[in-house]
């Protein structure tokens, strides 16, 4: 009898969904970057919250991100001991400044270390890791 | 209401230990809070205000480490911003006293982290908040580490201003050679400028000795009114200004090279009533040795930008224009995870005149600066200016 193959168990920490990112997440499963922008005073903000970081208006406008930006700055681990990031070093972890204006946490892929550089141009790339749970990391924009 | 001169720091206390694998955390306290006690000609019976972190796995330590003093004071503050907390916690004690709610303030540090083996800077989760908070949600993902959020900002600092690997080293360079007169430091080597650059990289730019070390260790100090500490064994030392903040992603519109330090040192600066040319020494947290550079900046001893420039040349030396962290700091004496505590000790001993062969000369007036959690994602600072006139 023929083993069968398990799928390869995503070990890497998750997110916890709840009520006011799951808008936001739910987007990314369709492969859609967005950030929030306040209906009262036009602040705009990420990570997604309930509230304006501004005047706590809980009156919340979506803009959709072109997903392209620039890297703002990053590093290159080689040391991690958490499960799932210590089979996956060196990667790159970087701040991505995006056309809309917010700077935001992710990983350079398809890019090699000595490559990675600030000010490079990346475009997103989304990464279903699980059936709910889709990740936004870039890529040098090509 | 100036604070200034009304508050002392009576007595200190640095634990020996490096390595204390069958100690609890709270033996480690009680030995501290029982050396500073001694230090400063006092008793547990004079204490009656408590400060440390939020230890224990209910993170209310502060609750059971009074059960196992026995103590019921009338002041508690476990306020838990990192590494930063003590600093942080010498203020509040000092605004405590100072506005009647206790008398005699002790605060107190323990950690085993070394023989927990807990691997602080690359255990994952990032630090800070760890991995829980709302927060936390839009980092845990992507894998950060403790050494990458400082790394990001090293990366920055040099792409903007052309600071070197080297520039970074002769930090820890520094730190090794004040270890080497400290005879509690654990690593007392030397080492020059090309031993950290060939040491391996953790998370780029930063090396290996660029890092801060993980060790065991504790520590108490003995905080009471200025009149109070007059009539004690020790001489005092005043609490002159004091600062705290935190800094984070800003919703996604911080600039990353703008950290705590910058609002804590003005506050404290302010309040001291002192300028920067007064400050003979500075304990300044280094956790990595960008931190020490960012901080330098931040709280204004150079322009931003200057940063590697102002570190380089023998200036941070005990016997250099501007010494600091003279007790070999987090890079090369102890680093139990949180070494505010140790800024405090440190700059008091060289106040009072009692740090031998690194002796900082004609020492009046020290800085002491704390950074909790990650520069780069979240992270609290908080300054202290002290005096022994």
């Amino acid at each position: 009898m023929a083993e069968q193959t398990q799928p390869k168990k995503y070990s890497k920490p998750l997110p916890h969904l709840d009520e006011e990112n799951r808008p936001w997440w739910e987007a990314l499963q369709r492969h859609e970057l967005y950030i929030q922008k306040c209906g009262k005073c036009g602040d705009v903000r990420y990570y997604p919250r309930a509230l304006c970081t501004n005047c706590m208006s809980a009156d919340t406008q979506w803009i959709k991100c072109s997903g392209r930006g620039k890297v703002y700055t990053f590093t290159t681990t080689y040391q991690n001991q958490a499960p799932g990031f210590r089979e996956s070093i060196p990667y790159i972890m970087a701040y991505v400044e995006l056309d809309e204006g917010v700077k935001m946490l992710t990983n350079i892929i398809d890019c090699a270390p000595d490559q990675a550089k600030i000010g490079m141009p990346v475009e997103v790339v989304y990464e279903d890791v699980t059936p709910t749970v889709t990740l936004a990391k870039f890529r040098p924009a090509r | 209401m100036s604070l200034s001169r009304k508050t002392a720091v009576a007595g200190v206390f640095e634990h020996p230990t490096r390595f204390a694998p069958d100690k609890s955390l709270f033996q480690i306290m009680a030995e501290s809070v029982r050396g500073a006690l001694d230090d400063a000609g006092l008793t547990i019976k004079d204490v009656n205000g408590l400060c440390t972190t939020g230890i224990g796995m209910s993170g209310m330590g502060i609750v059971g480490f009074c059960d196992y003093l026995n103590l019921t004071p009338n002041f508690v503050d476990s306020t838990s911003i990192g590494g930063s907390s003590f600093v942080a916690h010498t203020a509040h004690a000092a605004a405590a006293i100072h506005a009647g709610l206790c008398d005699v303030c002790v605060v107190v540090y323990g950690s085993t982290a070394a023989s927990s083996r807990f691997a602080i800077g690359t255990g994952g989760g990032g630090g800070g908040g760890g991995s829980g908070d709302p927060c936390d949600q839009y980092e845990i993902p992507f894998g950060p580490t403790t050494v990458g959020s400082y790394a990001m900002v090293a990366q920055r600092h040099m792409h903007d201003y052309g600071t070197t690997s080297e520039q970074l080293a002769e930090i820890a360079v520094t730190m090794r050679l004040h270890a080497s007169m400290n005879p509690a430091a654990k690593y007392r080597d030397p080492i020059t400028v090309e031993d950290v650059l060939a040491s391996r990289i953790i998370s780029s730019p930063l090396h290996l000795l660029d890092c801060c070390i993980i060790s065991d260790g504790g520590g108490a100090l003995v905080i009471t009114s200025a009149e109070r500490a007059r009539d004690l064994k020790k001489k005092p030392v005043y609490i002159l200004g004091t600062g705290e903040t935190v800094r984070h992603a800003a919703r996604g519109q911080r600039d990353f090279l703008e950290i705590a330090a910058a609002q804590s040192g003005r506050l404290a600066f302010e309040r001291a009533g002192v300028a920067h040319k007064d400050i003979d020494m500075a304990m300044i947290y280094d956790s990595f040795t960008i931190t020490v550079l960012s901080t330098l900046e931040n709280l204004g001893f150079c322009k931003r930008g200057e940063g590697g420039a102002f570190v380089s040349g023998g200036r941070l030396r005990f016997d250099g224009e501007f010494p600091i962290n003279t007790d070999g700091g987090g890079l090369s004496s102890n680093h139990p995870g949180m070494r505010g505590i140790f800024l405090v000790i440190e700059a008091t001993k060289q106040l009072r005149g009692e740090c031998g062969p690194r002796q900082v000369k004609d020492c009046k007036i020290a800085l002491a600066h704390g950074t909790g959690g990650t520069l780069g994602t979240r992270h609290s600072g908080a300054t202290l200016i002290l005096s022994n006139q």
